[in-house]
């Protein structure tokens, strides 16, 4: 067998264990999924109004436009749950018989990063289907879909390479946790809920520059209106911004564990 | 010999009482990061929704031209949840490390072990409370009045005990802190299905429908009042009402659960 079949055969392996373990417990999964479908909900209920505001684009309805929001929350809380999963294994001493395991490093890490991508298609799919189901449209039909669901499968396993470099560096799963509310900080001060024209200051200016609006706005131009090729080359150019960020962190914080044990 | 004195049954269970609240407060300030989680959830929802949602005033229907005030007694009663859920989660704690064994085989009545757990919910809710409405009035959130400011302090307080009931229920069911997710889920959607982000006349008719019904919306309405207008008693009492009720049924599920654990 070559060793880039076994090396897959490694990531494949990691990647479902962690894709078994989030769905087993609860904790996990909440999160992920229970929450943000709650917010949705009460979102799209509650301030469903706002499309009559004058400078809202022109939707379907407000969750049409909220589904991208539900599937950001959603991919970067899995980014969060792999990070604590990964120092959950390191406390507990898994990661440190996969490092004595004869295996490349980097399939340890990129296996935790494929259960995070698998569990970020699933949440694309999830609120798909939810908005299908309550009558939201993709308004360029399924290629549509299919760039939405790609661009949230990697803008969660790109989010989950910062998790995973956290989580290598303290290797506590506390602290991984403790990043909870900071992810939706993040959130907050994008355009991933709101139209950022209509946001109050400062959220307003510095939803402008960061980086998960351009990715928001990739997933949710195909759903309302149709595929733009500058957006979608934004979210591309952040998501692999998010990348290399999360390489170099990850790559770092990689060596300071073998140094320290 | 010198005859003993029997101390009365109430003093006995005040002291238990106290003691429960002072193990509460003591883990605040012995483990002061376990308190954080509680206090920066609802600030950071305070923030991110007034920065999200905040032209939503535009619309015709908000009695107040200030997203902040409209939305900052929510927040209050989202840290009351958080905090009353937390309750459950360290009680399903001290059920897996064995603590609450050792309660229950001492002479301490349940309804005084869950009476502690529950009245130190109440009183730890007034910290992010707190912590949320000062960040509201430096925002510039309208000042509510004292006898508003008072309301909402007590719908606060009381609401983290029904939230400290409902927690409870559940980690005394599920003797696990598993059951995390379900104790705050329930607390969140209880409390966000209500006129959390507009009047009801601007929700959507499903949340409408639900809102009707939902007691906490009499809850948010009577701790919003100040902060959106004047106080009055038609609108303080529909929240006490439904406060009371929610008290009775989550008290007596929690009673009963905390009267079958270890028979």
């Amino acid at each position: 067998m070559s060793s880039l079949a076994r090396n897959a055969r490694v990531v494949k392996a990691l990647g479902m264990r962690s894709i078994r373990q989030t769905f087993r417990r609860p904790q996990l999964i909440a999160p992920i999924i229970v929450f943000p479908t709650l917010l949705l909900a009460i979102q799209t209920g509650g301030a469903g109004g706002a499309v009559e505001l004058p400078g809202f684009p022109p939707v379907q309805s407000f969750l049409q436009f909220m589904l991208a929001g539900a599937m950001m929350q959603s991919l970067m809380l899995a980014g969060n749950s792999g990070g604590i999963a990964l120092a959950v294994d390191i406390e507990m001493g898994f990661t440190d018989r996969l490092f004595s395991a004869p295996i490349p490093r980097f399939a340890i890490v990129l296996g935790r990063l494929a259960g995070t991508a698998a569990l970020g298609l699933f949440a694309a799919l999830w609120f798909l289907a939810i908005g299908l189901i309550f009558g939201a449209e993709i308004e360029s039909g399924v290629p549509g879909a299919l760039l939405a669901i790609a661009l949230v499968t990697a803008a969660a396993m790109a989010v989950g390479g910062i998790g995973a470099a956290i989580a290598l560096r303290t290797g506590s799963a506390s602290v991984v946790q403790g990043l909870f509310p900071l992810v939706l900080v993040v959130l907050f001060i994008s355009s991933a809920f709101f139209p950022q024209e209509l946001m109050i200051e400062p959220a307003k200016t510095i939803a402008q520059y960061n980086p998960l609006s351009f990715i928001a706005e990739g997933v949710r131009e195909p759903m309302i209106s149709g595929i733009d090729a500058a957006d979608t080359l934004y979210a591309v150019l952040a998501i692999l911004g998010i990348v290399v960020f999360g390489l170099i962190l990850s790559a770092r914080a990689l060596r300071h564990r073998l140094r320290v044990g | 010999m010198e005859a003993t004195v029997a101390i009365p049954a109430w003093r006995t269970n005040l002291a238990t009482i106290a003691a429960l609240m002072a193990r509460a407060k003591n883990e605040l300030i012995r483990v002061p990061g376990a308190a954080i989680p509680g206090v920066l959830a609802p600030t950071i929802f305070f923030l991110g929704l007034n920065g999200v949602f905040g032209a939503l005033t535009q619309l015709n229907g908000f009695a107040t031209g200030t997203y902040e005030s409209f939305i900052v007694p929510i927040s209050m009663l989202q840290g009351a949840g958080f905090t009353g859920a937390a309750a459950g989660v360290n009680l399903a704690r001290d059920i897996e490390q064995g603590w609450l064994d050792r309660l229950l085989v001492s002479p301490a009545p349940r309804w005084v072990l869950l009476l502690g757990t529950v009245l130190a919910a109440s009183a730890r809710a007034l910290i992010p409370a707190s912590f949320v409405l000062a960040i509201a009035f430096a925002l510039g959130a309208d000042w509510p009045g004292l006898d508003g400011l008072l309301i909402a302090y007590l719908m606060v307080a009381a609401m983290a005990a029904v939230a400290a009931c409902w927690g409870s229920f559940l980690a005394l069911r599920f003797k696990s802190q598993s059951a995390a997710p379900l104790m705050q889920a329930g607390m969140m959607a209880l409390i966000l299905t209500t006129t959390a982000y507009a009047p009801l006349a601007l929700l959507q008719g499903w949340l409408q429908d639900i809102a009707r019904v939902n007691p906490v919306t009499d809850v948010v309405e009577a701790a919003r009042q100040g902060f959106v207008g004047s106080v009055a008693w038609s609108q303080t009492w529909p929240g006490l009402l439904a406060l009371a009720g929610l008290l009775a049924l989550l008290g007596a599920l929690a009673l009963r659960e905390m009267r079958r654990t270890g028979r």
